[in-house]
């Protein structure tokens, strides 16, 4: 074992301390402004512990239904929840064949489909939102959700389709080979024997989609434009270019939107992270 | 039972995911070419048949705003993208210590990652507040700074602190790929080192930094390809200003296409866009192509 110095040591504990800060200060400003009222947010100097906690941000966002505030915010959480749900589970769906396929039956033709993948989930949206708006507006899908899932896919298909290729690339082979000869099909297959072992994986994937979606800005800024369809970034965006400055509900607001993505990265961690690994060392 | 070949059951499994790359990726990128050689205008669909050549590209290339863009989004890119790696790297040689707390730290890490990019730039637009802002409290609390100052709101600085707002944001990501490269150096090579009288620095040399320069070049490009395409955070913090010192070019398609509504020229300035991004991509592309034959 290699021993560190008591330099060294204090090195260590003193970068520790410094990283832990830097990473948890932002977000814990962000929550006190949430509490604080607005009076001691716009008092001078700055008093960084509020004279009075209140959770009045947080009601008028999600518990007094009557207020403005709160139309908005649960309605965009709403549309939040059924994007990246239907976006996710639409793209699954169409990427676990796809992946088997890319893995399981490799061609010299069909493997150039993945770098085809990887390069359209990179493509910047620029080079396609012209089209789309217009594609959509002439379809009268502006301002629903279908029009974001479907452009989410456009982006989430591909990216999963990698993600979950190179993992059915780990699974040996062999495990295909008994069922196939008692007659089963690829779907059988793919069904009872891939998908139980790619779990972890399948996982990964998913939780990936949902936070990529549940972030998504540019698209959803354009292609919507209220309550019926506008997503929670679109939403904050709102508020914080309100004109009536209120900081306390826009930091509450921020709060509120990023526990779903928070807890569940923290829930699966180990997903997120062999997610972000497999995106960033394999092809 | 109809039994098919392998070749036709590998198509078949891919055609939806085919199907939806044609409609929503391949279509549109084929309509935006289109559109480029347009007079096309959002708000009359008849001029998306005016022809008009290459007459968008050469006033695209030719507009000093569009350059300027250009040439904001480089210095944002260099800036965040070079500061997420010196960071993330560091971090990542301190996580792979021993200390306490480091399971707490590592989980923390998460965090900003997993904050909403939105959510991001609204809690540092209102960090660097010019009247009430935590940043200018603090700094003059502690007396580093005389005065209040309007972070977002100088030209020279707004650039700057919204990259300091993506960095906090993503250094996490490389912290953690790097992490994951280094725990596959067995111990014993390091010892072995060690006993071979390799100092700190010879020994980060030799054994760690070849471990882990593979992925973190894969994580330079890709955040480097993210970090080109940056709107949110702008749209959020400066919608461009102050004086345009922060518009990139993602943000000046977005206001060529809607809201001056030139739909041909948008097209023209997204695809300078999309060749430069071409290029970055081929370079991640190749970088993973290389790493699949070595490991």
């Amino acid at each position: 074992m290699i021993k560190r110095s008591k330099i060294q040591t204090a090195i260590v504990y003193s970068s520790a301390i410094l990283l832990g800060l830097v990473l948890l200060c932002p977000v814990l400003w962000l929550f006190i402004m949430s509490v604080s009222s607005t009076k001691d947010l716009t008092t001078l100097p700055l008093s960084w512990i509020p004279a009075d906690i209140s959770f009045n941000n947080y009601i008028s966002l999600i518990g007094d239904f009557d207020s403005t505030s709160a139309e908005s915010f649960l309605y965009a959480l709403r549309n939040s929840l059924i994007v990246a749900i239907s976006a996710t589970v639409l793209s699954l769906s169409v990427a676990i064949p796809a992946a088997y396929s890319l893995s399981r039956l490799p061609g010299k033709r069909r493997s150039s489909l993945l770098f085809i993948a990887i390069a359209t989930f990179m493509m910047p949206p620029v080079a396609l939102v012209l089209p789309l708006y217009s594609a959509m507006a002439s379809l009268g899908l502006l301002n629903t959700h279908i029009a974001l899932i479907a452009v989410y896919c456009g982006v989430l298909v591909p990216f999963t389709t990698w993600l979950l290729k190179s993992n059915f690339d780990a699974i040996p082979i062999d495990l295909d080979e008994a069922p196939l000869i008692d007659g089963a099909n690829r779907l059988q297959i793919i069904w009872y024997i891939t998908l139980p072992i790619a779990k972890p994986a399948l996982g990964a994937a998913a939780l990936m989609a949902v936070l990529m979606a549940w972030d998504e800005f540019f698209y959803a800024l354009l292609f919507t434009n209220d309550i019926r369809a506008k997503t929670l970034p679109v939403a904050i965006a709102d508020f914080a270019a309100g004109r009536v400055a209120d900081y306390g509900l826009i930091s509450a607001a921020g709060i509120l939107a990023t526990i779903p993505p928070v807890s569940m990265a923290y829930f699966l961690q180990k997903s997120l992270v062999s997610g972000l690994m497999s995106g960033s060392v394999k092809g | 039972m109809v039994r098919f070949t392998k070749a036709t059951t590998a198509w078949l499994l891919l055609t939806p995911m085919m199907t939806i790359i044609i409609g929503v990726v391949g279509y549109p990128l084929i309509k935006t070419v289109y559109y480029s050689f347009t007079a096309a205008h959002l708000a009359s669909p008849a001029t998306t048949d005016r022809w008009v050549g290459f007459k968008n590209y050469i006033k695209a290339l030719g507009n000093s705003k569009f350059l300027d863009s250009i040439e904001n989004t480089a210095y944002f890119v260099s800036v965040s993208v070079s500061a997420e790696i010196i960071i993330g790297v560091l971090v990542a040689l301190l996580l792979n210590q021993a200390f306490k707390g480091r399971t707490l730290l590592r989980a923390l890490l998460i965090l900003p990652l997993a904050l909403p990019t939105v959510v991001n730039a609204m809690m540092w637009r209102l960090i660097y507040g010019p009247d009430f802002g935590a940043l200018n409290a603090l700094l003059t609390q502690v007396g580093l700074l005389a005065e209040y100052q309007s972070w977002l709101g100088d030209p020279d600085l707004a650039l700057w602190m919204v990259a300091i707002a993506d960095i906090w944001k993503n250094f996490p990501l490389v912290a953690l790929i790097t992490l994951a490269a280094l725990q596959t150096i067995s111990k014993d090579l390091i010892e072995a080192a060690t006993l071979d009288g390799a100092n700190t620095w010879q020994r980060f040399w030799t054994v760690v930094f070849p471990a882990i320069v593979a992925p973190v070049s894969v994580a330079l490009v890709l955040r480097t390809i993210e970090a080109f395409k940056v709107f949110d955070i702008i749209y959020v913090m400066t919608r461009g200003g102050p004086a345009n010192s922060t518009k990139t070019v993602s943000f000046h398609v977005y206001q060529e296409a809607f809201a001056y509504m030139r739909i041909g020229s948008g097209a023209s300035y997204a695809l300078i866009v999309v060749l430069i991004s071409a290029l970055l991509i081929a370079t991640y592309l190749w970088l993973i192509k290389k790493q699949g034959n070595t490991t």
